[in-house]
């Protein structure tokens, strides 16, 4: 099967005028289509970086980057990318924020609207749809930031620390409804998070980054044997600890910052 | 719904300062007006160099009755608003410009600063050189006083919004103008109409300087040529108006405001 994904040597060095900093060196995995995959690593390892390139947002200056087999640049399909606030725009209405994709790229179109108020049931929003960002909870707001991303039906889905913003509470009952959203869908999805668990009981696979500059480390296959596996009952399953513990190894200590 | 003793109670002290400072406000300005009055009535002071207000409002009533009253608020009033439409139009059209290509703003901030800091009254004498003492003065007066400041801060906000906004615009498949229009510009509306409420006042400091140098009408040269004249009332009635027409140019903006508030 042809992967989504594919990234062969991939570098990234920043310029400023205090001199160059290799953020990202040699950087080789793939990810097969309907995979869920985490990447974790200590703070400012280069795991955004990672995800601006294949986001487009950065240029990609070193190495090869494929994007269901084809060059980065000629992908010109819509790429899902929710960053760790909301950024709901607190002058649109619910409705209004979660069109702003479709807007931008002229796709509004009757199937598109039907396709959007179907979420907006599904992920228990419709009775906002009107209503303004500032008067909806925080887990709210990340669920009509998901919608607004998934509005565009991207094929592939970077997540940059989504949930980073909520409090305790509202990241576990938010972990779950999305990752049980994006499982359901199907999409390709690379999350980038600096907790553990949250990798691991999301994730088919976690990817382990060392520190700048950043390098693959591990690569784990996560199969537990829960049933059914959401995000939540994930934590429970008897093989959790181990892969929490093996992960935990090899991260660098000290610089990891929230880790359980 | 029911109030509880205590949220009545609370409520009726609210009320109550609020009365009390209503009360002391327009105690300080009667008592001031009466106390004017009196002390220009029994000759404490002199009527003629401090006026009253008795002399003041006969001189409203009497400008009031032969019209030309309506005729130097009205020039003033209008030269306010075409130098204001103009600042605003202006300094927004050359923010997005600044906003727009970064490296135009870095090199044409130090000029903005300048221009910015300089006392623009300094530049009245040579725009009458320049373009005569007529109303085109009056109006470039005014919006130099204006218009510097006004752009640097409305670039200021612009430049403020959240980076990561743009940042979203663009993972959404937006481009510049994309990022201008649904982002940097909706969240700016709040910061353009403050903005708006600190120039309308500057606009007016503007015109009365153009006019106390290059005008024959409007409130501006009713002071300035009182002054020369010995006339006090027209002064005192001209400096009366322009406080009114400050306050209510002020009020306008200030409904227009709470209007624009989603």
């Amino acid at each position: 099967m042809q992967p989504m994904l594919e990234l062969c040597n991939v570098g990234y060095t920043y310029h400023t005028t205090a001199g160059e900093t290799v953020a990202l060196k040699d950087i080789s995995f793939s990810v097969d289509s309907g995979e869920f995959v985490s990447i974790v690593g200590p703070s400012g390892c280069g795991k955004s970086t990672l995800l601006n390139i294949i986001a487009g947002l950065l240029p990609l200056s070193q190495g090869e980057l494929l994007i269901n087999g084809m060059p980065r640049d000629d992908y010109t399909e819509p790429i899902g990318y929710m960053l760790q606030k909301d950024h709901l725009l607190e002058w649109r209405t619910i409705y209004r924020n979660i069109t702003l994709g479709l807007e931008i790229q002229k796709k509004l179109t009757p199937e598109a609207k039907v396709l959007i108020d179907n979420m907006l049931k599904t992920y228990g929003l419709y009775d906002f749809r009107n209503s303004y960002p500032r008067h909806l909870s925080g887990g709210m707001r990340q669920r009509a930031a998901l919608i607004r991303t998934l509005a565009l039906s991207p094929k592939l889905l970077l997540l940059d620390e989504p949930f980073s913003a909520l409090d305790y509470q509202t990241r576990l009952h938010v972990a779950d409804d999305i990752g049980n959203i994006l499982h359901q869908q199907k999409i390709t999805t690379l999350l980038v998070t600096h907790d553990l668990s949250e990798a691991i009981s999301m994730s088919d696979r976690v990817l382990v980054l060392s520190s700048r500059p950043a390098q693959l480390k591990a690569d784990y296959t996560i199969s537990l044997s829960v049933e059914p596996k959401t995000p939540s009952t994930a934590r429970n399953a008897p093989e959790f600890r181990d892969y929490f513990n093996a992960v935990w190894k090899e991260v660098d200590h000290g610089t990891i910052e929230r880790a359980i | 719904m029911e109030l509880s003793k205590e949220q009545s109670e609370f409520l009726h002290r609210q009320k109550k300062e609020k009365l009390q400072v209503r009360c002391m406000q327009w105690f300080i300005f009667l008592g001031f007006l009466i106390l004017w009055e009196l002390s220009a009535d029994f000759e404490w002071i002199n009527s003629f160099i401090f006026c009253s207000p008795s002399i003041v409002a006969r001189c409203f009533w009497e400008m009031l009755q032969e019209g030309s009253l309506f005729t130097h608020i009205g020039i003033t009033l209008l030269e306010t608003l075409v130098s204001f439409s103009i600042v605003i139009l202006g300094s927004i059209l050359i923010a997005i410009l600044l906003w727009w290509n970064p490296k135009l703003s870095k090199i044409l901030e130090p000029y903005l600063v300048i221009l910015n800091s300089l006392p623009k009254s300094a530049l009245a004498p040579i725009l009458i050189v320049w373009l005569g003492a007529n109303y085109k003065t009056i109006i470039v007066c005014a919006i130099s006083v204006a218009v510097f400041g006004s752009i640097l801060n409305i670039y200021t906000g612009f430049v403020t919004v959240e980076a990561d906004k743009l940042k979203l615009i663009k993972t959404l498949g937006g481009n510049r103008l994309d990022c201008l229009r649904l982002v940097v510009i909706p969240a700016s509306l709040e910061n353009i109409l403050s903005v708006m409420k600190v120039n309308i006042g500057l606009c007016l400091v503007g015109v009365i300087i153009g006019e106390f140098l290059a005008a024959r009408a409007g409130l501006g040269y009713l002071i300035i040529y009182g002054s020369q004249v010995f006339k006090m009332d027209w002064v005192l009635l001209g400096i009366l108006l322009l406080c009114i027409i400050a306050i209510i140019l002020y009020a306008l903006l200030h409904a227009l405001e709470k209007q624009m508030k989603y």
